[in-house]
């Protein structure tokens, strides 16, 4: 199955991979990867804008992408927009599949496609003062592995 | 009818507004004329995409859009 969500409000990771899983008779193994706001000293909010027209259908590609080129059962996807305070999740995805490192590997993947090849913005407020985050090299270095 | 010009992310704090309306067809030129000065300096880079309806161009030179389209303007992301 495949379950793609942008989320207004904050959620619980563990209420959706117990289900997300138990769709899946006869996997092999699931990954599930969870990003949350770091709890760095100065950071009093983060905040993720988007573009809905963009947002979910990119989403929906990139899992069924995902699920095609690592022969996945299925694929949990769900990312938070609005505020958020450290601790909160911001993104969990998780892989399904027979074997683990399709699902291992479909997990990294389809994170290093949020962090820099989503219509998402992100920007953080230290001392009452709001500043865009701008993706790293590392994260277009991260990106660029996967590509043939 | 007309257009409408979306900005998103760090635009929308260059121009101080989410969105603006100018009159339809809007194409690459219209729309570099129809922005503030430093908003059409930053279309100007490779790394800032535009989408019209929905979609978002391969090149954004050849924007041809029509009334009611949206035109999205999107500066590099940030996700995660």
């Amino acid at each position: 199955m495949k379950d793609v969500r942008v989320l207004t409000s904050p959620f619980n990771p563990g209420t959706l991979i117990g289900p997300f899983t138990n769709a899946h008779p006869g996997l092999g193994g699931v990954c599930t990867f969870v990003g949350e706001v770091r709890g760095e000293a100065d950071v009093e909010q983060l905040e993720l804008s988007h573009y809905e027209p963009l947002t979910l259908p990119s989403m929906e590609e990139l899992a069924e992408q995902a699920i095609t080129r690592f022969d996945l059962m299925g694929m949990l996807m769900v990312h938070r927009v609005g505020a958020m305070r450290p601790g909160e999740p911001i993104v969990c995805v998780s892989a399904a599949a027979k074997h683990r490192r399709g699902a291992i590997d479909a997990v990294d993947f389809a994170m290093d496609h949020l962090k820099s090849a989503a219509w998402f913005w992100k920007r953080e407020k230290r001392n009452g003062q709001w500043h865009w985050i701008e993706p790293r090299a590392d994260d277009y270095a991260d990106l660029a592995r996967w590509s043939d | 009818m007309a257009v409408r010009i979306v900005f998103l992310g760090p635009l929308r704090d260059l121009t101080g507004e989410d969105s603006r309306e100018v009159p339809a067809p809007l194409d690459w030129a219209g729309l570099l004329s129809a922005v503030a000065p430093q908003v059409a300096e930053q279309l100007n880079e490779q790394r800032v995409n535009v989408a019209c309806a929905g979609k978002v161009l391969a090149d954004k030179t050849t924007l041809n859009a029509r009334d009611g389209d949206e035109v999205a303007l999107l500066p590099p992301v940030s996700g995660g």
